[in-house]
Order: C-alpha cells, then sequence, then structure tokens
C-alpha cells in the first residue's frame, strides 16, 4: 500500500496547509479603493495587526470606483472612496454605510519647469477642456501644455472635475491617462510642460504644486474652507461592519489613528474642519 | 489504514496483484477526465464570455453593433443630458490593430534572420548561446518589459523625436522586443526540421549557401514561419499590461507614430473593476473582452489553415 498512502498522507498534508487559511478567513478583512486613501489605511492596517495578531487586514488600490463597486458587490469587506457613493451612477447607495475616516486635498500639480506658479479657475478650466493649450497664454514660458488624467475609476479625478474645473469635462484629445497618483507624479516630473492633480499625500519636490485662485493648497487654508478642492476619504461597509471590519473601522476613528497617523501621512482629521459637506 | 473495511483492503490487494487495472484502466480514464476538463473549461469560457459580451446589444437600451465597431466616440460616463453614454470602440480596434501590426513589421524581419543565423549560419552558436537567451526572454514579465519601456524608452522618443514619449511608436517597439523570441523560436524550428536532403540537394547543384537560404531553405519553411509571426501578432494584440504603461491610454484615432494612443486591451483593464457588473458600462467591456476573443480565434483559424499545406509541403520533398 505504498502509494496509497503516500496519496493520503499528500492530501492530508494539502488539507492541513488550507485548514487554517479557512479558519482564518472569519478573522480576516479586505479593504479596496481609493489610492488617495491607500497610504493610510496600509499604515493604519499594519499597526491594527501588530495589536490584534490574530487578525488580517488586506488593503488593495485599484481606485475609488473600484472600492465602491466591490464593497457593493461583496468582493471587499471595506470600500475606499474620495467620493460619496451617491455621485456614483448603478451603485445602490442605500445598502452601503458611510464613515469618513479623514479629509484629503488635491492640488493641481506641473513639471517644475513650468514658471506660473497660480491659476484662476478659469484658466485650470480652459487649460483641462483644451482651450489654452500653450503655458504662455497663462502667464508661462512657451511650452505646450501636456494634460495628465487619470481614468474614469479615479476618485481623484472625479473630485478634480467637481470643485476645480466645475464639472468642466475634460478634453480627451492629446491627454495621456495614467493608471494611479504614483505613475501621475512619474509622468509630470518628466514630460516638459505637464500638468495634472494629485493628493497633497503625493506631493513631493518632484513636481510643483500650484495655488488655486491664489490659494496654495495647505492644511490650515482648507481647514478654514478657502480651498476648496479637498474631499473627505470613506470607507464603505455593505450594512452595518460586523466582527474584524467593526473593530478596524474603530481603530481608524480612534485616537491612535485620527490623532497621529492621519496627520503625519499629509491628511486631515474630520474633527479639525471649519467647514463640512 | 485502519479506516478500511477488509473488503476494500482484498480491492486493493488485488489491484496491487493486477497492475493491468493501475497501469490501463486507472491511467485511461484519468487521462479522459482531464482531457475532458480541459475541453469543458475552455468551452464554458467562451460561452460565459459570449452571453456576457452580447448583453449590450440586448435588454431595454440596446447598443447598436455598428455603432460600437464603427464609432470613434467614447463617452461611457456621460450624463443624459450631453447625448447619453457613447461606446463607440472604433479608435481602441484601430489603437490594437496598429499597435501589434507596427510589432509585427519591426519583429518579423528580426526574427526571420535570427533563425537563419542560429540554424543555418552558425548552428553550435545558435544552439548552445542564442537559443537559451532567447528562452530566457519568454520568461520575462510583461510588466517588467512595461517599466524598462516607461523608464528608457519613452523619455528616448521624448528627446530624440518629440511628442510626449508616450506613443504609438513606444508601444510597437515594448511588444516587438516581446514577441521576437517567439517568432525566432517558431521560426528557427521550421528551419531545423526541413530535411537535410534538401539542404544537401542544394549545394550538390552547386549552390552558394545565400542562394540555399534564400531560394530553397526560406520558401521550404514559409508556412511554419508564417505560423510564428501570427503567434506573435495574437500574443501581440492580447498583451494589456506592457502596452498600457507605454502607450499613453489617449481616446483618439491613431494619427501619428508619435502621439498617444488607446488599445482595447488597455481600455479593458483601466476600467475594469470600477464598473458595476450589469451597467452599460460594465456590459461594453465585456463586448470589447469578445471582440477580442473572435479576433483571437480569427488568428487562430489562419494558423490553422496554414498548417496543413505545411505538412503537404513537408511530404512532398
Amino acid at each position: 500500500m505504498g502509494k496509497l498512502s503516500k496519496m493520503v498522507s499528500i492530501i492530508s498534508l494539502i488539507g492541513a496547509f488550507y485548514a487554517p487559511s479557512a479558519f482564518a478567513a472569519g478573522s480576516s478583512v479586505t479593504v479596496m479603493g481609493s489610492t488617495a486613501l491607500q497610504p493610510l489605511a496600509e499604515q493604519a492596517a499594519k499597526t491594527f495587526m501588530e495589536k490584534k495578531p490574530e487578525a488580517r487586514v488586506l488593503v488593495q488600490g485599484g481606485g475609488s470606483g473600484t472600492g465602491l463597486t466591490q464593497v457593493a458587490q461583496g468582493g471587499a469587506d471595506i470600500g475606499n472612496s474620495d467620493i460619496f457613493a451617491e455621485e456614483k451612477a448603478d451603485i445602490n447607495a442605500k445598502q452601503l454605510v458611510d464613515h469618513k475616516v479623514c479629509v484629503v486635498g488635491f492640488a493641481t500639480a506641473v513639471n517644475p519647469k513650468v514658471t506660473v506658479t497660480s491659476l484662476t479657475q478659469q484658466q485650470l478650466i480652459d487649460i483641462f477642456s483644451g482651450k489654452v493649450t500653450n503655458w504662455k497664454e497663462v502667464g508661462g514660458n512657451d511650452q505646450k501644455i501636456v494634460i495628465i488624467n487619470r481614468p474614469k475609476s479615479s476618485g481623484t479625478r472625479a473630485t478634480f472635475k467637481k470643485y476645480a474645473l466645475k464639472g468642466t469635462e475634460e478634453a480627451s484629445g492629446l491627454s495621456l491617462t495614467e493608471d494611479s497618483s504614483g505613475t501621475v507624479r512619474k509622468t509630470i516630473a518628466e514630460t516638459p510642460g505637464a500638468v495634472g492633480y494629485l493628493a497633497l499625500s503625493y506631493i513631493d519636490s518632484s513636481i510643483k504644486a500650484l495655488e488655486f485662485n491664489g490659494v496654495a493648497a495647505t492644511v490650515a487654508n482648507i481647514t478654514d474652507g478657502k480651498y476648496p478642492v479637498w474631499s473627505y476619504e470613506h470607507m464603505y461597509t455593505k450594512g452595518e461592519p460586523a466582527g474584524v471590519a467593526k473593530e478596524f473601522l474603530e481603530y481608524m476613528m480612534g485616537p491612535e489613528v485620527q490623532g497621529k497617523l492621519v496627520a503625519a501621512l499629509g491628511y486631515i482629521p474630520v474633527s479639525e474642519m471649519k467647514t463640512s459637506r | 489504514m485502519p479506516d478500511l473495511t477488509p473488503s476494500g483492503q482484498s480491492i486493493l490487494r488485488s489491484a496491487r496483484g493486477s497492475s493491468h487495472f493501475l497501469r490501463e484502466t486507472l491511467g485511461r480514464y484519468y487521462a479522459t477526465l482531464c482531457g475532458d476538463l480541459i475541453i469543458l473549461l475552455t468551452v464554458t469560457m467562451v460561452a460565459f464570455i459570449t452571453v456576457k459580451g452580447l448583453a449590450a446589444f440586448t435588454g431595454p437600451h440596446p447598443l447598436s453593433p455598428l455603432k460600437f465597431l464603427f464609432s470613434s466616440h467614447w463617452q461611457p460616463d456621460a450624463d443624459p443630458g450631453e447625448g447619453g453614454p457613447q461606446f463607440g470602440t472604433l479608435a481602441f480596434i484601430l489603437g490594437s490593430v496598429s499597435v501589434s501590426g507596427l510589432a509585427v513589421l519591426l519583429a518579423a524581419p528580426l526574427a526571420v534572420a535570427a533563425s537563419i543565423l542560429i540554424s543555418v549560419i552558425a548552428p553550435r552558436a545558435g544552439e548552445n548561446f542564442f537559443r537559451p537567451v532567447l528562452e530566457l526572454f519568454t520568461g520575462i514579465p510583461s510588466v517588467v518589459y512595461g517599466w524598462v519601456g516607461l523608464s528608457l524608452l519613452v523619455p528616448f522618443i521624448r528627446n530624440q523625436f518629440g511628442g510626449l514619449g508616450f506613443s504609438l511608436l513606444a508601444g510597437g517597439l515594448v511588444l516587438a522586443l516581446m514577441i521576437l523570441p517567439t517568432i525566432t523560436t517558431l521560426a528557427t524550428d521550421a528551419l531545423q526540421n526541413l530535411p537535410d536532403s534538401l539542404l544537401e540537394g542544394s549545394y550538390a547543384l552547386g549552390a552558394t549557401r545565400w542562394q540555399t537560404i534564400h531560394r530553397i531553405l526560406l520558401p521550404a519553411a514559409r508556412p511554419r514561419i508564417l505560423i510564428g509571426v501570427t503567434l506573435g501578432m495574437t500574443r501581440a494584440f492580447g498583451e494589456a499590461l506592457a502596452v498600457q504603461m507605454v502607450i499613453g491610454n489617449s481616446v483618439r484615432l491613431p494619427d501619428s507614430l508619435l502621439n498617444p494612443m488607446s488599445t482595447i486591451t488597455s481600455v479593458i483593464t483601466m476600467d475594469m473593476g470600477n464598473t458595476v457588473k450589469g451597467s452599460a458600462w460594465n456590459n461594453a467591456l465585456w463586448s470589447m473582452s469578445l471582440l477580442l476573443l473572435a479576433i483571437t480565434f480569427g488568428f487562430i483559424v489562419i494558423i490553422k489553415r496554414l498548417g496543413p499545406q505545411d505538412t503537404k509541403n513537408g511530404n512532398h520533398f
């Protein structure tokens, strides 16, 4: 019975391999969506799991649209989004429960060689709708404007379009579309005359953030309501959360994340906002 | 095995005794089962994609197949006030065709020349050096090709030729690199599988090596080389990630080598997770998958057509 017992032992080995993961499935939570919220969600999941080693919190990107779609369809336990579920077409927003974990600002970002430092809302609209195609028309050098877009699933794009462009549809002509905030930053930094939009958590020295109507995208200006291009970062659950998902969301709203992590990673606690939406 | 009943044990003992049962019957049933499973998987996959892909053309707001194929107006999230969502995919179809066409144009001549080197001109170095290197090439994941393209090729094109760098040319070059090993390997096999009598006969008639290669060997191996080219084209057509990273993903008809554009696959990967099951946008993406499947089937039909002709030629010599 050599062969047969070998087979049985292999099968039981495979079984032993799968059993713990099936057991752990009860205490594991999938968090998916917005890449603007992803750095905070990842960091919070890491510290959460250090405190509670038996729990597993998996954080994935994909964009706000993906987060909303997947949480509504049951593909994720928590869906991260920069936009309200009501703003996304085809989603049954009534079954989703909103948890606002923080606020994030978005800035117009340009290649560092662009000499312009501030744009009015109208100039921004003209640029993104394709009416203005050269930086010299808005006070810069003689350099063609290259628009770097995010895909339509992006919450950054939706927020920027709504609050900075007054809902104007971007021209699709010669603009580039990049899949994630990280690639947008890389492309803006390397492409002469490039302009795009990024969450403040992605702004660094490789690119230049522009003022909007003469107001800089700073935490103070956002909390005072002077700088309008910001959004709540939502974590949606389908129905009221339970089990580990509930514990993780409580941890997200607790003093450890709200008091330290949120500000450290470039986000703003909801409690500091003097204005609301 | 304490859990086995006495009769079970006796069956096993007799099975071990009659190794015929294990080797023949059991083996045959196992092989049949696996074969059937693969066929079942293929059929259900195709059926699933077909059903999903046709959903956009039925239902309360059916999409016109003509508009889907021949309009380049892609506005999947437009409000009803702005004319409603538009799902014209012509720009992506032409994008896919031009980028994979460019890749084959660039890769095929190189691949055939390399296969001549490996199989005829320098067979020993070919077997020991070139072939292993090529096999290594096929193992590189497409995201690596895309990343290299994004980091090296895009800035190079921007600096040398102008434009944005993200372009049809960048996509074509990355794909050409990716399909080069496929075509070369198949073309080399084609040349090596020719009967030696062809080569010997040609030399005996006093032909030079070059005359032998381009008058005798290449025409004889042509059908199999064409299969390699078609397989390369199929791979190029279906590749998503590497192309998406360097092509710029603008919704526009391909009009210049240096302008950005989109392909069918890049649009599917960008919007896949974002769209809600059953929505018009999601259905349109499924229809694009079906279209992709249909085009790939077309390529496979071409390969099958080339196949039998090849064996006939082989028998002829």
